[in-house]
């Protein structure tokens, strides 16, 4: 039998000289001149500052940056001496987004997917697919579906997509940055078992160094202006690199950016009650049941719990975005001033200058085409004057450090402005209260610290902050309070209590 | 919810997506053919006996086919009111002429929109995404990076219903709900498809990581059967759109359109 299949055993080796790439359209190279050398079964942990060109490099690796019209290739960059985009097959990436990846309906079609393409025989399919499967521990039937999977069984998922293709190096694109801490543990003792199993060469992107610190054995940091600014065993590297690290955004083990100062006593009236609140994104299925709560000014409340238990439904129906599906939601006279009724009543524009929410994914509230334009908006809707509005646009600009991009579309901004973009824009109109959906989520230390030190001058401005988050560092360092919710057992057909 | 979500096992799920498809063809050719009440008439009559004998009877009359009894006495009415008019005036009023002609037709069309419709809903419900595209595939022999492409941008639409949804929160959010309606719509439209982009481009990514679009011949991990059962499917089809037609030219009432 005769496959395509490339998928020799053994670990792949990686060699980079003068190597770098330019997106096409831009002007600048997001990485060149980088020599780097990766020997079959090293596990390297892969950091540097937000534009270093981590994902690029990785990208490269795995041979999917694209042909001639999406960008220029300098110098070589070879896998198991072969140019990587020849090497298809020898390497398997898993990216960040648990939700961007699923390819097929079915679990094991997912996973069958790429042996499919590499022209792997019927017969040889399945039983790979069911050795994926349980090397990363889904214990689960082959026509399950894929979208009812959690996040964090949806990153095995695509990490079983990859082994199955029996992948000499494997490529990690922050694959833990979007699941709650269980999620994190799960995925990274999949991975670890998986490169014990195989012996691949591996190689992992992520800013919390110490989810992979005792399973990796080298570190690499890119530097902002290309080429390597480290390269060693771990302990050393950090220990000597620290200070340049941590300006870098990477988390250092065991470190919290920031915390806060203890609370002003004197804080503590409420702005909202809730007695017995369901929630519910779609109406008739609710997702939380029961929920007693209070928001207080000046202060930040923390929601937690796994995947799925509707930690973000809560927040929007707090938030005066979505109807509750039973309970009540009781806004103090200091939050409504002068409103009756439950937020969710309120008209659109009465919520800005009382509650403010700030989306989990920042591009969903973006409306438009510059940053100065994005946070006139609220008071814009206000009808405030054009120099009020001036006047709060350039002190948000300043205070948020992103003065040199007013001109800027909000949508090409990185990962870590647009978090404080969209912050940003929900304070223009100066809420009385803020509702944030993983504020931290996937950021790095530097935007880590700066939204942390904003929130707590917001409280103790008096504003009352509600935080959904996966956070522990945040919950630690951060909140006055938290409320945990569960995953409940709802009745079936989510019908009457 | 997802449209690309897995069917559960409903009557009809494992033939093969191709020959269910097949199947409808020539009845829709002998519909298009002849303009009469009669011929759609017997094919919505075959269409109920068939479905509930198979054990569809009771997606027939779900919620899923509503949208069918809704849209074709829509059809007719309207064909009614602004048809070509001919024989007796029954009523006049403005641009309006509704006459025995005009009824007749208007009749004729709300069967033929069921006539048509109904299986094609019914038959829809049946398929599995997938199973479609390993029998578009394999099959009919479709090129695959077309089909499966085609397949990955169908489990994006479910995302995109999810993101509509955040996108009229987040509007309401930034204070701009309250008017403008239409130009807020466009606006979210837009917003939509960026998204849909960038997440489309992400999975792409993806796939082209795990081989998608490499050179070379590709395999099928699951078979796409076309054998007695599939031909026994498209042979009802044939069958019946003869007794349709077969019904029409007895009762004198086959008419082709443009004879």
């Amino acid at each position: 039998m005769t496959t395509r299949d490339a998928s020799s055993p053994g670990a792949a080796s990686v060699v980079a000289r003068g190597w770098g790439w330019r997106h096409g359209g831009r002007r600048l190279p997001a990485v060149q001149g980088l020599d780097l050398e990766i020997r079959p079964g090293e596990r390297v942990l892969l950091l540097g500052a937000s534009g270093s060109g981590k994902s690029t490099l990785l990208h490269g690796m795995a041979g999917v940056l694209g042909g001639d019209d999406e960008g220029e290739v300098l110098g070589e960059l070879l896998v198991d001496g072969r140019p990587a985009a020849a090497a298809r097959g020898r390497s398997g990436l898993v990216l960040q987004d648990p939700d961007a990846q699923v390819v097929m309906a079915r679990l094991g079609d997912d996973v069958a997917f790429g042996l499919e393409n590499l022209g792997v025989a019927r017969q040889e399919i399945w039983p790979r697919v069911r050795a994926a499967l349980d090397a990363v521990g889904l214990d689960l039937p082959l026509d399950h579906a894929t979208a009812e999977l959690s996040g964090g069984q949806r990153q095995r998922l695509a990490l079983a997509g990859v082994l199955a293709m029996r992948p000499g190096l494997i490529l990690l694109d922050e694959p833990t940055a979007n699941l709650d801490p269980s999620g994190v543990r799960e995925v990274r003792d999949a991975v670890v078992r998986v490169a014990d199993e195989t012996g691949a060469t591996l190689v992992v992107i992520e800013h919390r160094v110490s989810t992979w610190l005792p399973s990796v054995d080298r570190i690499v940091v890119l530097g902002a202006g290309g080429g390597l600014l480290a390269d060693g065993a771990p302990e050393p590297v950090l220990a000597a690199r620290a200070a340049e690290l941590r300006a870098a955004g990477v988390w250092l083990p065991d470190e919290v950016p920031w915390r806060a100062p203890a609370r002003d006593v004197s804080a503590g009236r409420p702005l909202l009650t809730t007695e017995g609140l369901d929630v519910a994104r779609v109406p008739g299925s609710p997702v939380l049941r029961g929920v007693d709560v209070t928001v207080d000014a000046g202060g930040i409340l923390a929601v937690t719990g796994p995947n799925g238990a509707g930690k973000s439904t809560l927040a929007l129906t707090l938030a005066g975005l979505l109807h509750p599906e039973g309970g009540r939601i009781e806004p103090s006279d200091e939050l409504a001033r002068g409103l009756r009724g439950e937020p969710w009543r309120w008209r659109s524009r009465d919520l800005l200058t009382r509650i403010g929410t700030v989306f989990q994914s920042p591009e969903h509230q973006f409306l438009t085409g510059s940053v100065r334009a994005e946070l006139e908006v609220g008071p814009r809707a206000l009808k405030l004057p054009a120099d009020e509005r001036a006047r709060r646009v350039d002190e948000l600009l300043a205070v948020l450090r992103l003065e040199r991009l007013a001109e800027a579309n909000p949508f090409t901004l990185s990962g870590g402005e647009k978090r404080r973009l969209s912050v940003a824009s929900a304070l223009a109109t100066r809420p009385r209260m803020l509702v944030l959906d993983e504020p931290t989520f996937g950021q790095d230390a530097t935007t880590w610290r700066e939204l942390a030190r904003l929130i707590v001058d917001l409280r103790d401005d008096g504003v009352g902050v509600v935080a959904v988050t996966h956070d522990d560092v945040f919950v630690d360092a951060i909140a006055d309070r938290r409320l945990e919710v569960g995953a409940v057992a709802l009745p079936s057909g989510g019908g009457a209590r | 919810m997802s449209i690309a979500a897995i069917r559960p096992g409903l009557p009809l799920a494992t033939i093969n997506p191709v020959a269910k498809i097949a199947a409808t063809v020539p009845l829709s050719i002998v519909l298009v053919l002849t303009l009469d009440a009669v011929s759609a008439a017997v094919a919505i009559a075959c269409e109920l006996v068939l479905f509930t004998a198979v054990g569809l009877g009771r997606l027939l009359w779900s919620r899923r086919t509503l949208p069918v009894w809704i849209a074709a006495p829509l059809t007719g009415i309207s064909m009614v009111l602004y048809g070509a008019p001919s024989g007796a005036v029954l009523w006049d009023f403005g641009v309006i002429h509704v006459t025995e002609g005009s009824v007749q037709i208007g009749i004729a069309t709300t069967l033929r929109v069921i006539a048509i419709a109904l299986p094609a809903v019914v038959i829809f419900l049946t398929i599995d995404p997938t199973d479609l595209a390993d029998g578009l595939a394999q099959t009919l022999r479709l090129p695959a990076r077309f089909v499966l492409g085609a397949l990955a941008a169908l489990r994006l639409v479910g995302s995109s219903i999810d993101d509509w949804r955040t996108l009229s929160l987040a509007r309401r959010a930034r204070g701009i709900a309250d008017h403008g309606v239409i130009r807020r719509g466009l606006g979210q439209a837009f917003a939509l498809l960026v998204l849909a982009i960038r997440r489309g481009s992400t999975l792409a990514t993806a796939m082209e990581s795990r081989g998608f679009g490499a050179p070379g011949a590709r395999t099928w991990a699951r078979v796409a059967h076309f054998g007695g059962r599939e031909w026994v499917v498209i042979a009802v089809g044939c069958l019946v759109a003869a007794i349709s037609a077969a019904a029409a030219v007895a009762t004198g009432s086959w008419n082709v359109i443009w004879a």
